[in-house]
């Protein structure tokens, strides 16, 4: 449903603090469920930010079983050299050729080696023992490494390192840490995951129900608002806050809420957590974001202008092209094609402009997050690597930062996201609650006094009515007139005159300013509506029938209507071979685009009428579309159905006009005559010239 | 779809593969940001690595992020100006095409069809390209590259991703298979509960006078109920989307730690440092091709969609378009004549015929009235004038030319035509009245006047708050049905035509307007020929010849006087609607 200025436009609302209030305290029966729900949103996001702390002890447990155990490299170092001896080194030292005047191989140093040899002793280390040969081989690595620690050299040196000292300085992962943290993981991870999903599913039955909620009393305002809300105001306005607005409130409402709690508590959580962790690195996190995001709040304020714009072209499109489409005779009868596309070309043009504007900014939101993700990850690694090398902190904290500045630009955009979901949210929650909140029609629990209809005998009696639709215009300045049971009065007048009034105030879907209306001598104020709606038989000149069965259709409200009865009905006002020729009979469905005609329609709402039986009757007898041999057919039925019934005519037909008891003459919304047809002609006024209207000669 | 992006301009395509290039320059540099990363770990993590080295390689990430970013703006706006360009193609080839139409055409499918197709549907083909052109092209070139880079960077971990984008998509596969069919009844429930509020608000006077309020809330809660029930079905199913997603992620990681924890303790210690880097590298890559998956199963999601709205729009574009221009100006010698020459005509597919071999002709000043029972075929034949239809079999000829050699915009130059439902366009009175285009010179102010007078519609126009400049609202909601009507009755005068063609257009006045306006009309129009289809035997009473139609045929033509001597059906139609001296005395 188009609603005026155009499908989708994103509104700002009137009142968004007050709305937002007043749409919470409309939760309230889901009260207990929402807080839940909002708190497991919570804890899930807690939960997400003590992740990346857990997994950079891993990342510590991993990398510090990387490096190889240097002190014990230098414990076992110290107690070689030690177990050498002043002698020893310099044996060491001519053995392996490091002393300059004396080769590798000559005979002082193969000499000097065995000596070594000898002049070693095993030597044991946290209850490994060393041999003499690994002893020497781990000093002949040890003068290879010289002054390379650390170096890939090193490394490399150390996987040849002899197995008993191999065993002992080699690094290993604390693989029971591993298991426990990645155990502590995997639970926060389900247990995360259950809480967002449980909160989803609860936030989701919330809004559904909610929205369901909003339909039923919507509908049931309908029942309760005047009749004057709907003259004036369009039915695309109501439908449309059934549907579109109630989605909008429901959908936003389970989306936003829980999004801007857990991107809040994301959001300040990391914070804190960065702060918590290293204040150093959490100060470069935020200040190499902080520009990203100021130059993400100017464009999105950017884009989402064009957005507007770009809603309000469509609007606009939509609009025009609906009256050109549906105008179509009219513009190529009128040769208007031309102007047409002309307005069209503007019209899309600046519907392309600000298309691709709206769309160009609001692309552009993701790679920048995209880059600013990237350089704080940068910063973090090297504002991290100076601390790691001034050993503030461990590897593992840059890991958990690298996450940290992930978590928490993320949540930015998402708050902002949500804000304007609420927006939206409070503008549709507003049109919904004004209509919630119209005034409605006066209260009559006092009312005791009750009319039977089987007792009614007819009688009707106008007493200086006064009427106006406005306060200010009256427009029906006291009407008297009494009226016996049985007798017909026809309601004629120009377009526009004001018959449906007469409608109006006879079945009291407007109260009338001053004066009475009497049934039987009862004044219709001391009823209820529902009381003088049952006197009443009324059918009307637009034939409504529902989607639903042709026995629905007739039997409508009424319980206890046989078959039999209905298809008496159908029989008086000639429609029973019809209905019988329909597939199904009276269970055939009436559909919106049916073969039924017009006039068939109109036979089906007289017979709907029968049914219901009143001692009172109205009857719009136009029946215009209706071809002229159902025309007669239906003037038939209408007789049949004015027979010992007091009835008021809205009166198209000369035949009703000349032979009603009495005639009201209507023009501007008031009565200007009344009287039988031969009174009124007589008179000479403004029914003889209608009347005669109708046989003049042109020319 | 294919079809509807042949629509794309060489410019279109140009800027189209300026973007595919843009992309894979793109992915290239992003994939190389892990490896910096790698580089940056690997460095941090060694000891006695320089700060100058850090910088550097942090140097360069900074570089290829900030040329991804410089990249992406431009593909951005590539995109958004191609989305948009050809979306605004796509929308004047259809409003132009629908004003080609005839009105065959247009009913086929229907105006509100027409109207979804012009604004929705292109905006649904419209998102597909602006999406597609980054993200269609992207995630599969992302996750192709990222696959390559980390294959040969450990089998465990390549099993372990692999598995984890098995379980994305069978998780996606089976939440569409159960939501797809749902969404559809949702669709209809919405559709319902939108039709029985309708019910509800169109019928108010009458379910308030049977007092069947409660009646129909019931049927509003049952279908509200159906509606809520299949919303929160499919919400709920949706609920579980997001914890997996994130599980799927976090677990990779982890699972990523968990085995390099392993490897790590296997290997020799030259290796552990690269395989540590490996995995810090992994988990990065590892991510990015889950998400490339993820955002080819969210496109998937779309790509349905647009291409039934492609479809829907190729439907229309491809129409063929029955009434076809002459190339006749229009200069004739005859003036204000239609004749019809055993003129039959019948719908495209229908086996029946909607008019049988009718034939006459009316002269200039002459007014010919039709009447007939509803189906009888008079609004067609009338419509067969200014070419909404063509005939069948036969000939109309308008001015002693056949209307099919005019050009159509000669032919309607004589014409004015008033249809059964007036039609009012935003504007002002004046605006609406001058409408168009005659051929002549342009609609003064005073004509504009002189027809609202003639069509009885300045007493309520002058009552307006701006006279003839007064503000017509979108489908003139703001004037009634029978000011709507004069309106439109003053826009035909307004144009000054030969030939007044008013299908039903006096229904919605009452008989006093009717009968004064006829007689206004005809003493302003007196050279003008009139053809009038009615329902009220009063409003063509005084014509100079009736013709009266009876499923398609001419059952008599005459004067009023004549017919109800020797015509029975129009004795029969004239006595429904007036007594027998009341037809005497006229």
């Amino acid at each position: 449903m188009p609603r005026p200025g155009g499908p989708g436009v994103q509104e700002k609302s009137k009142d968004f603090k007050n709305s937002m209030i007043r749409l919470l305290s409309n939760l309230k029966p889901w009260k207990i469920i929402m807080i839940v729900a909002l708190i497991l949103a919570m804890i899930s996001a807690i939960l997400a930010l003590v992740a990346p702390d857990k997994l950079s002890v891993l990342t510590d447990t991993i990398t510090a079983g990387i490096s190889p155990d240097v002190d014990k490299i230098y414990e076992i170092g110290e107690l070689i050299d030690s177990n050498l001896g002043e002698e020893g080194k310099q044996q060491f030292a001519i053995c392996e050729g490091m002393v300059p005047e004396i080769d590798k191989d000559s005979t002082i140093a193969l000499g000097a080696c065995s000596q070594l040899n000898k002049s070693l002793e095993v030597i044991e280390v946290d209850g490994v023992v060393i041999s003499v040969d690994d002893q020497i081989k781990f000093l002949e690595l040890v003068s290879e490494m010289g002054d390379e620690t650390g170096t890939k050299k090193a490394l490399g040196l150390i996987d040849e390192l002899p197995d008993s000292i191999y065993q002992l300085v080699k690094p290993s992962i604390n693989m029971n840490k591993i298991k426990s943290i990645s155990l502590l993981m995997i639970g926060l991870y389900l247990v995360s995951a259950l809480f967002s999903f449980i909160q989803g599913f609860a936030l989701t039955t919330v809004s559904n129900r909610f929205a369901n909620k909003l339909r039923n009393s919507i509908s049931a305002k309908v029942n309760k608002l005047p009749l004057r809300y709907f003259d004036s105001h369009e039915i695309g306005d109501v439908l449309s806050r059934v549907t579109n607005d109630v989605d909008m409130v429901a959908q936003n409402l389970n989306n936003s809420l829980a999004t801007l709690v857990s991107s809040i508590t994301l959001f300040l959580g990391s914070i804190f957590m960065m702060f918590v962790t290293n204040w150093i690195m959490a100060i470069t996190a935020i200040l190499s974001s902080i520009l990203g995001f100021i130059l993400m709040f100017a464009i999105m304020s950017k884009s989402q202008k064009y957005f507007n714009q770009r809603q309000e072209a469509l609007g606009e499109m939509n609009g025009y092209i609906e009256e050109m489409y549906s105008g179509h005779n009219v513009v190529k009868a009128y040769n208007g094609e031309k102007e047409a596309m002309k307005e069209f070309m503007t019209l899309n043009n600046e519907l392309y402009r600000t298309n691709k504007k709206s769309q160009f900014l609001s692309g552009l939101m993701h790679p920048i997050m995209g880059f600013i993700g990237n350089f704080g990850y940068v910063m973090v690694c090297i504002v991290g690597a100076l601390l790691t090398m001034n050993d503030v902190i461990s590897f593992g904290v840059i890991v958990a930062f690298m996450i940290y500045v992930r978590l928490f630009t993320n949540p930015l955009s998402q708050i902002a996201q949500a804000m304007s979901g609420l927006q939206s949210t409070a503008a549709a929650s507003e049109r919904v609650f004004e209509f919630l909140d119209e005034k409605e029609m006066s209260d009559q629990r006092d009312m005791k006094k009750r009319l039977n209809k089987s007792q009614v005998k007819g009688a009707i009696e106008f007493k200086n009515v006064k009427f106006g639709y406005d306060a200010g215009r009256t427009i029906i300045k006291n009407f008297s007139v009494s009226v016996k049971p049985g007798q017909k009065i026809a309601i004629v007048g120009p377009t526009g005159a004001g018959k449906t009034t007469m409608v109006n105030l006879l079945m009291k879907f407007y109260e009338i300013n001053n004066g009475q209306i009497l049934i039987d001598g009862v004044s219709t104020s001391e009823l209820t509506r529902e009381n003088v709606h049952e006197m009443f038989i009324m059918v009307l000149q637009d034939t409504w029938l529902f989607e639903g069965t042709i026995r629905e259709n007739i039997k409508f409200n009424k319980e206890d209507v046989t078959d039999r009865e209905i298809w008496e009905a159908l029989r008086t006002v000639g429609v029973d071979h019809f209905v019988k020729t329909l597939p199904g009979g009276l269970d055939y469905v009436i559909s919106d685009n049916d073969t039924i005609s017009q006039g068939q329609k109109q036979l089906l709402t007289i017979a709907r009428g029968m049914v219901a039986d009143a001692p009172f009757l109205i009857l719009d007898e136009a029946t215009s579309n209706v071809d002229t041999r159902t025309e007669e057919l239906v003037q038939k039925a209408m007789d049949k159905l004015t027979e010992g019934r007091t009835s008021f005519i809205i009166a198209h037909r000369l035949s009703t006009i000349k032979n009603a008891d009495l005639i009201l003459v209507m023009n501007e919304g008031n009565i200007i005559e009344q009287g039988n047809h031969e009174e009124l002609m007589k008179q000479g006024g403004f029914y003889e010239k209608l009347y005669n209207s109708q046989f003049e000669k042109i020319g | 779809m294919i079809k509807l992006y042949k629509n794309l301009t060489k410019r279109e395509v140009l800027y189209a593969i300026i973007c595919i290039l843009l992309i894979v320059v793109q992915v290239w540099l992003e994939l190389t940001i892990p490896d910096y990363m790698s580089e940056i770990t690997q460095l941090v993590q060694t000891e006695g690595s320089k700060m100058a080295d850090i910088l550097r390689e942090g140097t360069y990430m900074v570089g290829c992020a900030l040329a991804s970013l410089v990249c992406s703006i431009i593909v951005g706006y590539f995109a958004a100006r191609v989305a948009s360009s050809f979306s605004a193609t796509i929308r004047k080839k259809i409003f132009d095409k629908v004003e080609k139409m005839g009105i065959a055409e247009i009913k086929k499918f229907s105006t509100s069809s027409l109207i979804t197709r012009t604004t929705n549907d292109v905006t649904q083909v419209e998102m597909l390209i602006g999406m597609g052109l980054q993200a269609f092209i992207k995630a599969p070139i992302m996750a192709i590259w990222a696959i390559m880079k980390i294959l040969n960077k450990g089998l465990e971990w390549s099993i372990l991703t692999a598995c984890c984008v098995a379980f994305l998509l069978f998780v996606v596969g089976t939440l569409m298979a159960v939501v797809l069919p749902r969404f559809r009844k949702v669709q209809k429930l919405i559709d319902r509960i939108n039709s029985v509020m309708r019910e509800n608000l169109t019928g108010i006077r009458v379910i308030r006078a049977f007092n069947a309020e409660k009646y129909q809330s019931n049927k509003f809660k049952d279908v509200n109920d159906e509606l809520t029930n299949m919303q929160m079905f499919n919400q709920r199913c949706f609920s579980v989307m997001n914890p997996v997603m994130n599980i799927i992620m976090q677990g990779l990681t982890l699972g990523i730690y968990i085995i390099g924890a392993f490897l790590i303790q296997e290997a020799g210690m030259l290796d552990k440092i690269t395989l540590f880097s490996n995995m810090v590298v992994f988990s990065s890559y590892g991510i990015q091709v889950i998400l490339s998956f993820l955002m080819l199963a969210l496109i998937f999601m779309m790509v349905p969609r647009a291409q039934i709205s492609a479809q829907r729009i190729c439907e229309v574009l491809d129409e063929k378009i029955s009434i076809l221009d002459g190339d006749f100006d229009g200069q004739t010698d005859e003036v204000g004549t239609v004749e019809f020459k055993n003129v039959s005509f019948k719908y495209p597919d229908a086996d029946d015929y909607i008019l049988k071999n009718i034939s006459f002709k009316v002269n200039r000043g002459e007014t010919i009235a039709f009447i007939g029972s509803t189906g009888s075929g008079k609004s067609t034949l009338i419509n067969l004038v200014p070419r909404f239809y063509d005939a069948t079999e036969g000939e109309v000829l308008v001015d002693g030319v056949d209307v099919k050699d005019y050009t159509q915009e000669a032919l309607h130059n004589k014409l004015g035509y008033v249809p059964q439902k007036a039609v009012m366009f935003t504007g002002t009175v004046a605006s609406n009245v001058s409408y168009g285009d005659n051929g002549r010179e342009e609609i003064t102010r005073k004509k504009i006047e002189e027809a609202v007078e003639v069509a009885q519609a300045s007493d309520f126009v002058l009552k307006m708050d701006k006279k003839y400049d007064s503000h017509i609202a979108r489908g003139g909601t703001n004037v009634s049905g029978g000011q709507k009507q004069r309106l439109a009755i003053a826009r035909a005068i307004a144009r000054d035509p030969e030939i007044y063609i008013f299908d039903d257009s006096f229904s919605a006045l009452d008989y006093k307007t009717d009968a004064v306006l006829r007689k206004e009309l005809k003493k302003y129009t007196k050279n003008a020929t009139s053809m009038i289809v009615a329902q009220r035997i009063g409003t063509i009473i005084n014509a100079d010849k009736i013709i009266v139609l009876d499923e398609g045929e001419c059952v008599g033509i005459g004067t009023h006087k004549e017919l109800l001597k020797n015509c029975p059906i129009y004795k029969e139609i004239a006595l429904s609607q007036l007594s027998k001296e009341e037809l005497e005395d006229a």
